[in-house]
């Protein structure tokens, strides 16, 4: 990670001109996460330059599906799942980092247009039959358990920035992501408006035995299964004939 | 130390993993019940999705299910004529249980039915084993002596019943129809409920039947071994929510957890086996059913998507 900051350091300070050329630089230390059998999350560095002065908005975001919330109510003296709203486009993952809190520089039609926080999400239901109060309701828990999941977050000084123009932030990734494209978007916002910005795609995908196994298992189902039991069996039945002798 | 599981999709503490099979597998071999009704919450406590802890763990109790068997066939301890009519029952009943757990996932109460289904079985069956057994072990009243009043001499309609056949190993002369009856209500449950179901074959073996303690446990891992091995691999195709990664760990654990069991048992008291089995199965009950109760720390949950 040094090394890379570094590296560009040297790039930013050796080639001033083209620097002020484009207003946004930006790009990851890797575009690539490889999940492998000893996977327990990873960190990506993410760096860039600016020409000038201007706040940097960074928002990751997943692979988008469906996502059920259920809550639960009593009936009788049981509580049970009773209530389910089903969100579309919700994003698997999704992070803003930012220096300073993002109202203080961008206004909420800003934020609004591109997506950037939590309240901003373009997540909805085609559910008719609760109200709007309600369904609101369901939506800030997808967010405050998927925060608890690790794989939402919003929040300040995550980005660090040296002489005014260089910026790092790490982008940590919890073990259990889902795998897929994920967009790391760069927003460069001076003046109330956005001056520049960045998009850099990460994919985040087995790779080795993990994936080999994965698609083993949803390719050849069949095979896989009966590979399993034998597996079984046999283990089931080596460990009896060891335990025979002992 | 962490390991990924490419089938669940995210990583778990190996150590963990490895303590839980071990002293599932124990329990397997103890008391021949497979330890699915264990197995399955422990593993969606530690972030298994559902679907994906019980297409797995169907997996780890056929292996351990295998070896228990193996130890107790040496002894002599499995009755294979009752052990073959209890399996045609079992894929009977696991087959329309998969009917009906497809109608109930429709209706939307799969849910509520499993959790109470599981409180409804593991209460009633642990507390008349509890109520059975206690008093032999207070009274240290020697093994054996109330099996003989138990099975279907005591039932007059139970030895009127046609397709009599004669279970040398278990010193039995009954109606097959009772067997089958109770492996195809034990497959039933393996398909609805994702678990092995020897808490219930093993008590109606002993108290319905009256078959002999160390005959009924050989058996009913006998019969279970079948009816998983063949749900495991349904689950493969259907569903592919089986995790070979997690499997692996922890059926070598589960295997050696039986083995163990396996030895224990045969060196304990039927009576105090009884009791052990029926304070853990009571204890099961119990915390279920104050989850359903209790006032839940936080009403809201994440379904995943549909």
């Amino acid at each position: 990670m040094r090394r890379v900051a570094a590296l560009f350091l040297f790039i930013a300070f050796a080639f001033p001109t083209r620097a002020q050329e484009v207003p946004l630089v930006a790009d990851l230390s890797s575009h690539l996460v490889a999940i492998t059998t000893g996977f327990a999350g990873t960190n990506v560095l993410l760096f860039g330059a600016t020409n000038g002065p201007g706040d940097i908005v960074i928002v990751v975001r997943g692979p988008t599906g469906d996502e059920t919330v259920r809550r639960k109510s009593r009936l009788g003296p049981i509580w049970t799942n009773r209530t389910n709203v089903t969100f579309n486009d919700v994003p698997s993952y999704y992070r803003v980092a930012s220096i300073r809190p993002l109202e203080e520089f961008a206004s909420p039609e800003l934020l609004s247009r591109y997506q950037i926080g939590f309240n901003n999400l373009r997540i909805t239901s085609a559910d008719q039959s609760l109200s709007a109060e309600q369904i609101a309701k369901f939506r800030d828990s997808l967010i405050r358990l998927k925060s608890e999941q690790g794989l939402y977050e919003q929040g300040l000084g995550a980005v660090t920035f040296m002489s005014n123009r260089l910026f790092r932030t790490e982008l940590s990734f919890p073990s259990n992501v889902r795998t897929g494209t994920y967009v790391v978007e760069v927003y460069l916002i001076r003046d109330g408006d956005v001056a520049s910005a960045e998009i850099v795609p990460l994919n985040i995908s087995q790779v080795g035995v993990s994936a080999d196994i994965y698609d083993f298992a949803h390719n050849l189902a069949p095979l896989y299964g009966i590979v399993s039991v034998l597996l079984a069996l046999s283990a089931g039945w080596a460990a009896g004939a060891v335990f025979r002798r002992v | 130390m962490q390991i990924y599981l490419p089938i669940a999709e995210l990583s778990v503490n190996i150590f963990l993993v490895l303590a839980l099979g071990g002293a599932v597998g124990l329990l397997s071999g103890l008391f021949g019940v497979g330890g699915g009704f264990l197995m399955t919450p422990l593993l969606i406590f530690i972030g298994v999705p559902p679907a994906v802890a019980v297409g797995t763990q169907s997996v780890q109790i056929v292996a351990s299910s295998l070896s228990g068997v193996l130890a107790h066939m040496r002894r002599g301890n499995v009755d294979f004529v009752m052990g073959g009519v209890l399996t045609a029952g079992g894929l009977i009943g696991s087959s329309i249980g998969v009917w009906v757990f497809s109608l109930l996932k429709k209706s939307g109460h799969i849910d509520l039915t499993i959790s109470l289904g599981y409180v409804l079985f593991l209460g009633i069956v642990g507390g008349f084993m509890m109520i059975e057994s206690l008093p032999g072990v207070l009274n240290r009243r020697p093994a054996g002596v109330a099996s003989v009043a138990r099975g279907p001499t005591r039932h007059p309609w139970m030895q009127a019943l046609p397709f009599k056949i004669r279970f040398r190993r278990s010193k039995l002369f009954i109606s097959s129809l009772l067997p089958f009856s109770i492996g195809v209500l034990v497959g039933f449950l393996v398909a609805t409920m994702g678990v092995g179901g020897g808490f219930l074959m093993v008590p109606a073996m002993i108290y319905l039947l009256g078959m002999p303690t160390q005959m009924v446990i050989g058996t009913s891992l006998f019969q279970i071994t079948f009816v998983t091995a063949v749900t495991a691999l349904l689950q493969a195709i259907v569903n592919q929510s089986v995790d070979v990664i997690l499997a692996l760990f922890l059926l070598v654990i589960g295997v050696l957890g039986a083995q163990l069991g396996a030895r224990l048992s045969s060196k304990m008291k039927g009576e105090y086996l009884r009791v052990l089995l029926a304070v853990i199965v009571l204890g099961v009950a119990i915390r279920l059913a104050l989850d359903l109760v209790l006032t839940p720390q936080d009403v809201f949950s994440l379904g995943g998507g549909n």
